[in-house]
């Protein structure tokens, strides 16, 4: 044994390379096997003409992308966006105040955080049910109005948008609290304090002094609430309605029941064009904020 | 400073923490309930409970669940241990580019996740079951180990490796004496974070298994769909139960009692 100990640390000493990627290549290879891979195939299979049987067939078309512009799939698209854009624009509204709350609460900090983090770590399926639970006919929000007589039959909250955007916004409210409380927190108090004493009024410190402090923690907020709210398939498959449709929704269709594999792919692959689109924007916004801290 | 927040403030966040918890309560309430079709509160009861060990599909789910969250948590644990190691402690040639693919599986949504690997699996003719959940899992989980592990890694006072160094230990013993213990609390963090994400795991699961794999929760998903009986706030509730617990683990491992030689 001692002897291909000594062997490894010679060969590990000589060289350094080759001990880098002994600790990556194993981790690596899985990555770009079982998601780059795929990710190009799948991209691949978009700009190809689907087969009889599933699948596709040998050739080359842009078929599946021109589908978008008809106007259902137009709709279905512009909607997905806007869905996701309210969704973030709300989370920011509740989750901004709450996360300031959090960070000045003293010795209420970590009790209030962990209450962020377990829904965070709650399984979002049973989190889903639970919205159900609550909205459904013979739930509990319709029971209550009728016992106190404030409505007579059940009114329809399930398989609404207002239910689809509910279920969104609990769903993840909490990716738009962590960074926003995160970057609150790192806050140098005395910046506060130096724009008291120069004569700054509270609004006026809050809009000049704290939000553009928080802005990286806020815009990386929006892009954790965005990012899955664009490719989310179980919230309107459960709470919405058929007319609730995502472009999730459209790729799972495409895969389960109208076994269009091709046109699955393109509408997963605008999803994912749409994600890097975000994610690029965050990162310019990000430096940018980086230079006007300074 | 508490004392200087306004009362709208105050009011707001409690409104907000009142959305977040109060289903999830109302759920854990309704699963000792005694009536079946009713939200009417009528009597305490366990029947639920009972009634799902009666259920062979949940027992099953639960048992594919476990194989699954066990093997694809030791896999990416080891394998996203091992990149944050080299990506926190070395400079190397195309670092900046790893670091951007760890990136990916991040941000990418995971219905695209699950359709691409399906489209891989069945391009390939690797049969559908326990192994490409398993896989699947270990794809989508090994980024957010490496996030975790570096966090710890980057924590860490280097100097005790170096006096080990220094006292005459070679780089093997040093990295197992002096490395890992210190790193243990981040592996631990991320390895339960692994096993969190693919025991909820749905959506990705959902297209990469085949006949007689199905998981937990792909179970309670057809519970819910059929929307049938109390057993579904039970299963939830012990869901639940279970990944409190491993948050609970995880935070103490993260938080508390920083090992000698961390800064603080």
């Amino acid at each position: 044994m001692a002897g291909v100990r000594e062997r490894a640390l010679a060969w590990l000493y000589h060289r350094p390379t080759a001990k880098v990627w002994s600790l990556l290549s194993p981790g690596i290879l899985w990555l770009l096997l079982f998601f780059l891979v795929p990710l190009l195939i799948m991209f691949a299979y978009s700009l190809m003409p689907r087969g009889t049987y599933g699948g596709v067939e040998a050739g080359f078309t842009l078929e599946h992308y021109r589908r978008f512009f008809e106007k259902i799939y137009l709709a279905i698209l512009s909607r997905t966006f806007f869905v996701s854009l309210l969704c973030t624009t709300i989370c920011l509204l509740l989750g901004y105040p709450v996360a300031y709350v959090i960070a000045r609460s003293g010795k209420w900090k970590s009790l209030l955080m962990f209450l962020v983090v377990l829904p965070f770590w709650t399984s979002f399926l049973v989190r889903t049910f639970a919205m159900i639970f609550l909205m459904r006919d013979t739930g509990l929000i319709n029971s209550v109005l009728l016992k106190l007589g404030l409505i007579s039959h059940p009114i329809a909250i399930l398989y609404t948008p207002f239910a689809v955007m509910t279920g969104l916004v609990y769903g993840f409210l909490p990716f738009m609290i962590l960074p926003i409380y995160a970057s609150l927190e790192k806050l140098d108090l005395s910046l506060l304090e130096a724009a008291e004493v120069l004569g700054a009024r509270p609004v006026a410190r809050f809009w000049r002094v704290t939000l553009p402090l928080s802005l990286p923690g806020l815009v990386a907020g929006c892009l954790l609430v965005f990012i899955p709210a664009l490719g989310s398939f179980l919230t309107s498959d459960l709470l919405g309605g058929a007319k609730e449709m995502m472009i999730g929704n459209l790729v799972q269709n495409q895969f389960a029941s109208a076994r269009n594999w091709p046109f699955g792919s393109a509408a997963s692959f605008i999803v994912m064009a749409l994600v890097l689109l975000a994610v690029v924007t965050y990162l310019r916004v990000k430096d940018r904020a980086a230079d006007g801290g300074r | 400073m508490g004392s200087r927040l306004p009362k709208w403030l105050i009011a707001l966040t409690a409104l907000v923490y009142f959305f977040l918890h109060l289903p999830i309560f109302v759920l854990v309430a309704f699963s000792f309930n005694a009536s079946k079709f009713s939200v009417e509160w009528t009597s305490f009861t366990f029947q639920w409970y009972r009634r799902l060990l009666e259920r062979g599909d949940i027992l099953r789910g639960l048992r594919a669940s476990l194989i699954v969250g066990a093997i694809s948590t030791v896999v990416s644990t080891l394998l996203g241990t091992l990149i944050a190691l080299a990506v926190g402690r070395h400079r190397f040639r195309g670092r900046t580019l790893m670091e951007g693919l760890l990136y990916v599986p991040v941000v990418t949504p995971e219905i695209v996740v699950g359709i691409s690997l399906l489209i891989l699996f069945v391009l390939i003719g690797f049969p559908l079951g326990l192994g490409t959940i398993v896989v699947a899992h270990v794809a989508f989980s090994i980024s957010f180990v490496v996030i975790v592990v570096l966090a710890r890694l980057e924590g860490m006072d280097r100097t005790l490796e170096e006096a080990a160094m220094i006292l005459g230990a070679d780089e093997i013993t040093t990295f197992w004496r002096i490395t890992v213990p210190q790193l243990l609390p981040g592996i631990m963090a991320g390895a339960l974070l692994a096993f969190t994400m693919s025991f909820d795991d749905y959506v990705i699961t959902s297209f990469v298994s085949g006949p007689g794999s199905t998981t937990l929760p792909m179970v309670v998903y057809s519970m819910v769909r059929k929307n049938i009986e109390p057993s579904i706030n039970a299963i939830s509730t012990i869901i639940l139960v279970l990944t409190t617990l491993l948050l609970y683990l995880s935070e103490r491992l993260t938080r508390e009692r920083p090992l000698p030689g961390t800064r603080a």
